[in-house]
């Protein structure tokens, strides 16, 4: 039976000790095989706000996938608890389909040998969009991701950067209230990368879209997302404010001083070389332990220093931090 | 969601059409692989004719069936084959899309996965495999010693229809198995395109526990011999009563329910792959 009871919480996402475990037979011997139980989802608890963009990150094989395909009903839970909008994924996976949009970067969901209109024409009828709507969201995103020359062109000939394109196209039509989005800027060039960036910035600032974006690339959450989840081997391990995770993981810093003659790596108290390129070394330090202005004055007792720079530590390397840790 | 009705099966329909339209116009832009396809499916349906009528060229009948009584069989079970082909056996593509991952795509449309499959693999150019039993069929009706009657007449739509609706039963059973163990189409295929070589052929040639099987496990009987049987006022070999002609609709839907059940299973055990 559809709900139709409106829930109180304002978490579009929510879900609790979500679990997914795969039986996987490997081979053990020359004729035997061996049964095992992979824990791809290991017990997640997420909450996502109405209207919020999310970075969902983890190195390959974390359980990223896994995840969005238990909140679009995709997979079935092996345990916990899972509403999206409302809505129970496995159980009412199609009245959550005509909630959803979900772009898979590496996946089309386009006719691919037919013109990128009659692939809109075609979701207007399977989703069942009125036509007056569909001509309005049409138009509208026609004009927002600059797709009004390339309607007629068949699928097959349009570029990645524009494929990507018609793929949020066709993932909004419907006017879902959350946009799940499995690596969408994969393969793109700057100038799609940030075309496709800023569309997203608009859709969710005008139309209130809720956005979950797994990516690769940090910069995506560094322009998009105000909040990030990270996991790794089926946990979440990192849950907070982009801002926050910078302030507490980015502790280290880096000096790049290029030295008037090469050297060997410098032994300054407070600092490690992490690189060396000619006369030009790379000096890792915690803020806390060491100002700059301090390493500097140690650096210049060992060797002449004819000009520096201070790298801020940007997303990556703080994720590849907890990555390690 | 206040401002959209439920689906009904009307507008299952629609979209249905629509899916199809956009496939064959896809397809259209390489035709003459679509002419050839047509052609080819025709030369090796006649093929089958070939081999039945090579044995009636040394025989005189087969488990006490004329060569034109054969061709009833053959052009029943044949039409249905067909037509399960043409409108439900896209299901087997089913592992294909498995693998490529583009089922979760399907899954993802607020319409039944079995429609999807049916739609976007629909060929036109099956329709190659439907004209020659046709054919054959409308022969026998003349030629073999049909007892004609408005009830043996409406026998013969009627069979068809229950007839594409078991083999296509039988094609979404088979290919569940897919979302088990991958690469298990062959055993499939043994079932439907074997299953149409056993309705070509009267069941008499059978031992008794392999009409058993066809008539109560795998329904082949329903297809084409046992409407045959009545159509011709044979008793079959079984002992069941002639009016069980008429049971081929109850078979069929009592089918097409199993099929529905085994596919919804099997999508709650899909494991999808990859990224």
């Amino acid at each position: 039976m559809p709900t139709t009871t409106h829930h109180i919480s304002d978490n579009i996402i929510d879900v609790a000790g979500l679990e997914k475990s795969f039986n996987v037979t490997r081979k053990a011997g020359r004729l035997r095989r061996r049964r095992e139980v992979v824990n791809a989802v290991a017990g997640i608890d997420m909450q996502v706000e109405r209207g919020a963009m999310v970075g969902y990150i983890g190195p390959n094989g974390a359980g990223k996938s896994t995840t969005i395909k238990m909140l679009t009903g995709i997979l079935v839970p092996t345990a916990g608890w899972v509403r999206v909008d409302g809505l129970e994924p496995n159980r009412q996976r199609t009245e959550l389909a005509r909630r959803i949009g979900v772009v898979f970067g590496q996946r089309s969901q386009l006719w691919w040998d037919l013109p990128l209109r009659d692939s809109f024409d075609l979701l207007r009828h399977v989703f069942r969009v009125d036509a007056a709507r569909h001509a309005a969201n049409l138009a509208r995103y026609a004009e927002g991701l600059e797709l009004g020359p390339l309607l007629d062109v068949p699928v097959r000939q349009l570029s990645l950067g524009q494929r990507m394109r018609g793929e949020l196209t066709a993932a909004l039509l419907h006017d879902p209230s959350i946009l799940l989005l499995d690596e969408p800027t994969i393969g793109l060039d700057v100038v799609s990368k940030e075309a496709v960036r800023q569309f997203l910035v608009d859709i969710n600032r005008e139309l209130g879209t809720t956005v979950l974006l797994t990516t690769h690339d940090l910069s995506d959450v560094e322009r998009l997302c105000q909040r990030l989840l990270i996991i790794d081997h089926g946990r979440v391990i990192e849950d907070g404010m982009v801002a926050d995770i910078t302030e507490r993981y980015g502790a280290e810093r880096t000096l790049v001083v290029d030295l008037v003659e090469p050297g060997p790596p410098l032994d300054v108290a407070g600092a490690t070389v992490t690189n060396v390129d000619g006369p030009r070394q790379w000096l890792r330090f915690r803020r806390h332990e060491v100002t700059a202005s301090e390493l500097l004055v140690r650096v210049s007792k060992l060797a002449d220093v004819r000009d520096l720079t201070i790298e801020e530590p940007d997303i990556e390397s703080i994720v590849r931090e907890i990555y390690t840790r | 969601m206040g401002d959209r009705s439920p689906p009904t099966s009307s507008s299952a329909f629609a979209v249905w059409r629509r899916l199809v339209g956009a496939r064959i116009r896809a397809d259209w832009q390489y035709r003459m692989s679509f002419f050839l396809f047509l052609v080819g499916q025709a030369l090796i349906a006649s093929l089958d004719i070939a081999v039945i009528a090579a044995i009636f060229a040394n025989v005189d009948s087969l488990g006490g069936w004329s060569g034109y009584e054969v061709a009833l069989l053959f052009g029943l079970g044949g039409v249905s084959f067909g037509m399960a082909d043409l409108l439900i056996s896209q299901v087997e593509t089913a592992s294909k899309h498995i693998k490529a991952g583009t089922f979760d795509l399907f899954l993802l449309r607020p319409v039944p996965t079995l429609l999807q499959l049916s739609a976007s693999e629909f060929a036109l150019r099956r329709l190659g495999r439907i004209i020659q039993p046709l054919i054959v069929l409308a022969v026998a009706l003349f030629t073999a010693p049909v007892h004609w009657s408005v009830e043996t007449t409406l026998l013969i739509p009627t069979t068809i229809v229950a007839g594409t609706v078991i083999f296509g039963a039988i094609w979404v059973i088979t290919s569940s198995i897919v979302f088990w163990t991958v690469d298990s189409q062959e055993v499939a295929s043994a079932f439907t395109y074997g299953g149409n070589v056993a309705t070509e052929y009267p069941l008499d040639v059978l031992g008794i526990w392999m009409r058993r099987i066809a008539t109560f496990v795998v329904p082949l009987a329903f297809v084409a011999y046992l409407p045959a049987a009545r159509m011709l006022n044979r008793h079959d070999p079984l002992g069941l009563p002639s009016a069980a002609a008429w049971a081929a609709p109850v078979v069929a839907v009592t089918a097409w329910l199993a099929a529905h059940a085994v596919w919804g299973f099997a999508i709650r055990h899909y494991r999808s792959t990859g990224s």
